[in-house]
């Protein structure tokens, strides 16, 4: 019995090492490298259009001539609010003949930030921040609940086109944590918006979501009526009155 | 870094500072403090001697040289003093110091990243350790590189690298000459607390040269810092970041450069190997045979690793003259070239058409008939683009007994004038090339034709923003370059000034002009060459006392020897009238022109080209198998090695011939190859200095008396297959698989 009762504990403890740490990686990143698909490869042609030549041409004033190079973050940035967020290898190839240099260079530049994405998104594509703050406030509910009410995996579109779901590192709003950022390149480059939307619930993120979707422009920053910006929810608890000037000395005697 | 050297160093370091400390007079720190026994001269004089440390030597001969002896500073390093140049970095100072760091991205001739941290050592009031790579040595430093704290820094930097790293030696290639795996016996633990899954990388498809376990791969970047810089090709790169970061090249690309085989030597894991050599030997079972190599003009200095009678892989060897550490892919993998198609027993054709075999006693006696049975005059003698000089020589002795001088070089054409030692050479030589500082190449495409030098002219250009100018068919440059056109034409107006890289010529202090073995072929040879003269009197910078920019590329392994020793045709009509032709090794010989009863000897290693024409076949050696001497396109002279033994019955050229003189009742008055060199010494006495380079005394005054016009006939493409160039090549099968994927169609 108690030879039975040891060897299912045994078990058990077994068990619970088997339960290998070898959860899928997730990085926000797609795949470091690059496989043809129709949409994306190198054939399909791709320029600047004519909105953004002239910022193409602001941007490059930016830097000395002989450092074009400098030019290659703005670049693939404008490159991809032009193309709905994200950058096919004919739009990376294009800013290497801008900026001069071999297509690896730009590939590498691109791979290496997270923020460029190389795998079609979403016009709406939202990143919830998963460091540390925003994790324990809670950001996994809330990718849960987008990924859940959107019926999609992260990284992938939905059906509409409309929506993606990312994963980002902090966005320094820890103060207001959970939060997740909404690219939105449902208006090319000109009408580009990156918002912060705090305070999050698992209830209200699905609620901005379906505002999106009806094409509202629901109110960026804290999600929490009871907050105003960073404040503390109800109001001001410290620093009530007018700040006192300095005890030591007095300043106008200077 | 050998294994060995690193755990006794590490022995040697641990008992030399227990007694460095007990030394008094180690401590060269000084307080000052009253010491009147000082102050007596026999006390100071001892003070002031050497610390009494053993004497190193420089790692792997390192060299220093002070440019400005102003800029000489002192470091000590584990308490020697050493002197070195500014600007040095302190892993530079510890080489010098003779104080081997270890490394995995630091690469000489590479920029340096400074990424691995492998190299960490400790440096007197710095509060951590420094990358010794990346850190200049500064006056007065003193670097420790055996303390507890840069050890503990490069354990610890071991333990991350091997975190991702897969315990895959058993089955890796590299296992035996891995810098990971020596160091890692000298640094590693022997166990691991990383308990998370280890990552996984997909494979890169490289080519058919390279190839790649990318889950290996500890992100040094020499790869990536080799192809950009030295290789000229922007392919590969670094994707990603932190932990998901990897060598690729982002899109399905080959690594579509003559180079590329060098990668192989640079990765300092096994994440980049040889793939015809995957999986067929270990290092230690090999033989290695320092040898050159003679798919090119160039010589590069090789080593031959072989197992048994069978070569398994040719890898470089330093030489800062002519190839540095690297080799073209043509002649690290023509080596399965070296087993096909091999010619192992002489032959003759039969009346049905068909060779049969036969012994060296009968084919000798057919020949000699032979030869007896035609006028002097109609016999022919060709010796292939790989003859060495021993065999040029004696067949040419034996030729001339005969009574026929109708002799020549394949590649050397019909209107050569050998008179003039640098009417054929590359005056400049090779690493004479970093010095110039503007080229102008004519009629040749160096990429193709020479590899090692085209890197070497990349290099300058890289450097020193060399201007290139470029006359010849449009071709592939890895560096930029001016097209200047496609004709002589173009050389004309350069001359008369008129064209825009005059200016550039005149105000260059060291131009170089490099002309291609192609224009040997041409009609006009002597009236570009006496062109190029007359440009050496226009531009006074082209030829000084000190400097001469008048080079000749040239294409083949025999060019330069054959041509020191006189092999140069008596008429231009040679095969027209030939009765009996003896190719040696010759196979790019066209012999359409000769007639249909004319008797063909082919004396050579491969059954290629020649062979179709032949009537009778003598079987002989390939560089591999033979002992020959080589002088490259600088007339620098180099010999070759046997490193394997011969096929079947083949022998060495020389000796077939000096068998086939005795048959024939000439008997050539030499049984041993050193007889041959004593007869070449006659000739030419500069083929016996080995690794020497003869200067050719340049005289302006012989210029060659410009005969005819210079034709408008463009510069033609000399080589159209850079992997298959002669008959090893065009028997190996990893060339046909590059030249099939590789080439651009």
């Amino acid at each position: 019995m108690l030879a039975r009762l040891a060897s299912k504990r045994l078990l058990e403890i077994r068990q619970a090492f088997r339960q290998s740490p070898q959860t899928t990686r997730s990085l926000s990143t797609a795949l470091n490298y690059h496989i043809d698909t129709p949409d994306n490869n190198p054939n399909v042609p791709w320029e600047f259009n004519e909105a953004n030549k002239p910022k193409v041409k602001e941007i490059l004033s930016h830097y000395p001539s002989n450092y074009k190079q400098s030019a290659v973050i703005p670049l693939l940035d404008l490159a991809q609010q032009q193309h709905g967020g994200w950058l096919p290898v004919s739009a990376m190839d294009a800013v290497a003949k801008v900026v001069e240099v071999a297509p690896i260079r730009v590939y590498e530049v691109a791979t290496f930030y997270s923020m460029f994405n190389r795998a079609k998104v979403g016009k709406y594509h939202l990143l919830v921040c998963g460091t540390t703050p925003c994790m324990i406030r809670g950001s996994r509910e809330i990718e849960d609940a987008l990924l859940k009410h959107l019926g999609v995996k992260r990284n992938e579109v939905t059906k509409d086109g409309l929506f993606s779901v990312g994963e980002m590192e902090c966005m320094g709003s820890c103060v207001n944590a959970p939060m997740i950022t909404v690219a939105d390149y449902s208006n090319g480059a000109e009408g580009y918006t990156y918002n912060y939307y705090e305070d999050l619930t698992p209830k209200r993120v699905v609620e901005i979501v379906e505002a999106l979707k009806r094409g509202e422009k629901p109110p960026h920053g804290t999600q929490n009526p009871e907050r105003i910006n960073c404040g503390p929810a109800g109001g001001n608890t410290t620093l009530l009155g007018e700040p006192k000037p300095p005890p030591c000395r007095d300043l106008d005697a200077c | 870094m050998g294994l060995g050297s690193l755990a006794s160093r590490a022995l040697r370091s641990s008992s030399s500072s227990r007694v460095l400390s007990s030394n008094p007079r180690y401590n060269l720190i000084r307080t000052i403090v009253s010491t009147p026994e000082l102050h007596k001269p026999e006390a100071a004089a001892e003070s002031a001697s050497e610390p009494d440390l053993p004497k190193r030597t420089p790692v792997a001969g390192a060299r220093v040289h002070f440019p400005n002896p102003d800029d000489v500073i002192e470091v000590f390093v584990d308490g020697y003093p050493v002197k070195i140049p500014k600007g040095m970095t302190v892993l530079q100072a510890c080489s010098v110091a003779g104080v081997d760091i270890p490394r995995f991205c630091y690469h000489d001739r590479l920029s340096i990243a400074g990424n691995c941290r492998m190299c960490l050592v400790e440096v007197e009031k710095s509060p951590k350790p420094v990358a010794s790579c990346a850190m200049p040595a500064l006056p007065g430093m003193k670097i420790k590189t055996d303390t507890p704290i840069a050890k503990k820094a490069r354990e610890g930097v071991m333990e991350f690298l091997l975190m991702n790293h897969p315990l895959d030696c058993p089955i890796c290639d590299q296992g035996g000459e891995c810098d990971l795996q020596d160091q890692s016996m000298a640094f590693g633990s022997d166990r691991g607390r990383f308990t998370e899954t280890k990552r996984s990388v997909v494979d890169k498809n490289l080519g058919p040269l390279v190839k790649t376990v990318m889950t290996r791969c500890i992100q040094c970047t020499r790869c990536v810092r080799f192809a950009s810089e030295i290789a000229g090709v922007q392919d590969l790169g670094m994707l990603g970041r932190g932990s998901g970061e990897e060598i690729g090249t982002y899109v399905e690309k080959l690594m579509t450069s003559e180079l590329s085989g060098n990668v192989i030597d640079i990765c300092p894991v096994g994440a980049l190997t040889s793939k015809p050599f995957a999986f067929k030997a270990r290092n230690w079972e090999l033989k290695g045979t320092e040898t050159i190599d003679v798919t090119d003009a160039v010589g590069s200095n090789i080593r031959i690793d072989s197992r048994g009678p069978e070569v398994m892989r040719i890898v470089p060897r330093l030489n800062e003259d002519i190839n540095e550490e690297w080799i073209s892919d043509k002649t690290r993998f023509c080596y399965d070239g070296l087993k096909r198609q091999r010619l192992s027993d002489p032959m003759i054709r039969g009346p049905d058409g068909q060779f049969k075999p036969v012994s060296w006693r009968d084919a000798l006696a057919v020949v000699a008939e032979v030869i007896h049975q035609v006028k002097p005059e109609e016999i022919v003698g060709v010796a292939g683009k790989l003859s060495d000089a021993e065999s040029m020589m004696s067949l040419k002795d034996f030729l001339n007994r005969i009574g026929s001088n109708n002799i020549w070089c394949e590649g050397n054409g019909n209107n050569i004038d050998a008179d003039l030692r640098s009417g054929y050479l590359m005056n400049t030589t090779i690493s004479g090339l970093e010095k110039a500082d503007c080229f102008l190449l004519i009629g040749t495409q160096p990429r193709v034709e020479a590899a090692m030098v085209n890197a070497r002219i990349r290099k300058t250009v890289r450097a020193t923003q060399a201007k290139v100018g470029y006359i010849g068919p449009p071709t592939d440059f890895n560096y930029s370059h001016d097209h200047l056109g496609t004709t002589p034409e173009t050389l004309t107006a350069i001359l008369e000034n008129r064209h825009p890289f005059s200016a550039t010529l005149s105000t260059a202090k060291h131009p170089a002009i490099i002309v291609g073995a192609g224009i040997f072929h041409r009609q006009d040879t002597s009236a570009i060459l006496s062109l190029l003269h007359s440009l050496s009197a226009k531009f006074p910078n082209l030829v000084t006392p000190e400097w001469n920019g008048l080079n000749v590329l040239l294409l083949n392994a025999a060019q330069a020897a054959a041509l020191d020793l006189g092999l140069v045709p008596e008429s231009n009509t040679g095969m027209e009238s030939a009765k009996f032709v003896y190719l040696m090794g010759a196979d790019d010989t066209e012999l359409d022109a000769l007639p249909k009863d004319a008797f063909v000897v082919y004396q050579g290693h491969h059954g290629d080209k020649g062979v179709y024409r032949a009537n009778v076949i003598f079987p002989s050696t390939v560089f591999s198998e033979k002992e020959g001497t080589y002088e490259n396109t600088e007339g620098c002279v180099q010999q070759t090695v046997p490193a394997v033994p011969t096929v079947g019955d083949a022998r060495e050229d020389w000796k077939i011939i000096r068998a086939l003189s005795e048959v024939c009742g000439v008997r050539l008055p030499y049984d041993t190859i050193t007889g041959v060199r004593s007869r070449i010494k006659n000739v030419a006495p500069n083929l016996l200095k080995v690794d020497e380079r003869e200067p050719a005394v340049f005289s302006g005054l012989l210029k060659p008396e410009g005969n005819g016009k210079v034709s408008a006939a463009p510069f033609g493409v000399t080589v159209e297959n850079f992997y298959m160039t002669d008959a090893i090549t065009r028997a190996s099968k990893i060339m046909a698989q590059c030249s099939s994927l590789l080439t651009k169609k």
